[in-house]
């Protein structure tokens, strides 16, 4: 049978003309809702359409009706079968103090893991220079940490004057402009199963270490930790939180033991990736700011201990953010409880 | 079995509906991305121009404004786009394209950043290789980006409604003076036979003359086997108008108004 078109078209018209200005209006005014009556009608107008759709692709294939009906009931069906929430106002503090610390809680393990690897790859760069200082060009591919340490602290603190000045907003702009787009890369390699993020970690601790251990070498252990900590309290655990999302990431496309499909263990996952890389975000421009305008003066400009003071301050703050931070009282109770049956 | 690629989607709806949805292929994507491009770099230095005015106040200041802003542009663009735009971007919008939730469902937020902010790996090594590379492997078009926000990219063309009207209406149908053959013709025709002569007619002026009369010479023949007329109905009738007058039959059960009693003689 072959539906006649001429009168199925001009019959239905009206309810899909209908429908499509309902959904003209959802898809332009994302603040728009319909009432019970109106999502009653919508429902109604979906199920119709639906029909004759299949009507249509039974009977008459008609390639361009057939088209058009589909791409209202793709429209439609999306609006109909969704049930993830759809936020409809930011609450950017309400975001900051609770949902980033609770899913940074919530993947505490990963975490850890990206901690550990890059405690390994710090171990690896320390080792390396400690063994063999040859190997700095190597792994230090930066002019300004080629040199002996001693010879630099010594220069830095015999210069007086401000050699950031006139450009402190624009280094400070640049760090964070780069270690964003670090971090992101850090993310972003998750896709390789989560080796890529590894590697990241792992050749950023070997950076680190290999540092450190140049400095601690050099006897220059005061002046490290005062030029590293005002930054490095925020800019390393954000790389960390980072590693920590590409691991995710990498964990969501193994997903190990467990029974959901993939695209539902992503879908799992992304609201929470999108939440440690805006908080990466914020954690970055305060490193940022810190790094340009505090972590290249030193002594006689600023006490060493004024620095390190500050950076340990900062670090305290920032892990007791993590740790504490929108944390429920019921959550709090639960906890008690729980400790109470352990003693 | 294994799953042979296509350029289609279909999406089975709980009510047992099937929509299919036209994934758009990696060459066109390149080509919108080269648009988007375009429109970063253009906003960029209409915002660079405009913040270099703070270089009076502080030349330091404005130019890390401007660094900060050039950054912000780059990563936002494609995120404030497609969430404004549910989907689309400048260059997506003017090649009828549109990012869609793999499942066909609304797009969240988080989707549309995660597959932004994931085109740093998609970019690697120079040109969107990976992504290209992966788009042109995956079964739905996506590059890695797409895959772990679990998004597609669509294609829209535009959508008509058929002008059956100027194609059917206002010509003496011969075959309808015998209306049992017509019963029977649309009793033996499949839906799929039917769409192939209606798209013969509709796009009858994109044939060269040649190739136009040996189609309908073919159709009308398939036509004939089917169901055979008595030879006065085909009386001074080309082959097209005979496909037209089945065409006619096939997709209007009822006479046109006009048509209602005929007198005149065939066409």
């Amino acid at each position: 049978m072959i539906i006649d078109l001429q009168k199925f078209v001009a019959s239905e018209r009206r309810h899909w003309a209908d429908l499509e200005s309902l959904l003209d209006k959802l898809e332009n005014d994302p603040g728009f809702k319909l009432s019970l009556d109106q999502l009653k009608h919508f429902h109604y107008l979906y199920e119709r359409t639906s029909a004759d759709l299949a009507k249509i692709t039974t009977f008459a294939s008609e390639p361009q009706t057939r088209r058009y009906l589909e791409s209202l009931v793709a429209r439609a069906y999306g609006e109909i079968h969704e049930t993830r929430e759809t936020p409809h106002r930011l609450a950017p503090v309400h975001w900051f103090v609770n949902t980033f610390p609770q899913t940074f809680r919530r993947h505490l393990r990963v975490f850890w893991l990206s901690v550990g690897i890059t405690i390994v790859g710090s171990l690896f760069g320390a080792g390396a220079i400690a063994f063999d200082p040859g190997a700095k060009s190597v792994i230090m591919p930066f002019s300004h940490l080629q040199g002996d340490p001693s010879e630099r602290v010594s220069r830095e603190e015999r210069t007086a004057d401000d050699r950031l000045s006139g450009v402190k907003g624009t280094f400070s702009t640049t760090l964070m402009t780069h270690n964003t787009q670090v971090s992101i890369l850090t993310l972003a390699l998750g896709m390789t199963w989560g080796i890529g993020t590894i590697i990241m970690l792992f050749y950023n601790g070997v950076i680190l270490g290999a540092v450190a251990a140049d400095y601690l070498l050099a006897g220059q252990t005061k002046f490290l930790v005062g030029w590293l900590l005002p930054h490095g309290s925020f800019e390393i655990p954000a790389i960390l939180i980072a590693g920590q999302a590409g691991l995710i990431l990498g964990g969501a496309l193994i997903g190990w033991g467990g029974r959901t499909s993939l695209g539902t263990r992503l879908r799992q996952v992304s609201r929470d990736l999108v939440t440690l890389m805006l908080g990466v975000a914020g954690l970055l421009i305060w490193a940022g700011f810190v790094e340009a305008f505090l972590s290249q003066y030193h002594e006689p400009i600023i006490p060493y201990w004024a620095k390190i003071s500050f950076g340990a301050v900062e670090l305290g703050l920032l892990a007791l953010f993590l740790a504490r931070s929108g944390r429920k009282p019921a959550q709090d109770a639960e906890l008690g409880m729980r400790n109470e049956e352990r003693n | 079995m294994r799953r042979i690629k296509t350029n289609t989607l279909l999406i089975k709806t709980p009510e047992g509906i099937v929509f299919s949805l036209l994934l758009a292929g990696p060459v066109t994507r390149f080509l919108a991305w080269a648009l988007d491009l375009a429109c970063i770099g253009a906003l960029s230095s209409a915002v660079g121009t405009l913040l270099g005015l703070l270089g009076l106040i502080s030349f330091d200041l404005a130019r890390a404004i401007i660094v900060l802003a050039c950054f912000i542009i780059q990563i936002g663009y494609g995120i404030v786009m497609e969430w404004f735009w549910r989907g689309q971007t400048i260059g997506k919008r003017l090649l009828r394209l549109r990012v869609m939730d793999a499942q066909g469902l609304r797009l969240q937020f988080s989707q549309i950043v995660i597959r932004n902010l994931l085109r740093f790996v998609d970019l690697l090594p120079a040109f969107y290789l990976v992504g290209g590379v992966a788009c042109l492997i995956s079964r739905r078009a996506q590059r890695l980006g797409d895959f772990a926000a679990n998004t597609i990219v669509v294609r829209n063309p535009k959508v008509k409604e058929p002008d059956l009207d100027q194609l059917l209406a206002g010509k003496f149908n011969s075959l309808r003076q015998y209306p049992h053959l017509s019963a029977r013709l649309r009793q033996r025709v499949s839906p799929t036979e039917a769409r192939v002569a209606l798209q013969a007619l509709l796009r009858r002026d994109e044939l060269d003359a040649l190739a136009r009369v040996e189609l309908f010479e073919e159709i009308a023949g398939h036509f004939r086997s089917l169901v055979e007329f008595p030879p006065e109905a085909n009386e001074g009738i080309t082959e097209e108008q005979y496909v037209r007058n089945v065409v006619d039959i096939l997709f209007r059960s009822q006479w046109p108004n006009r048509q209602e009693k005929p007198e005149a003689a065939p066409a």
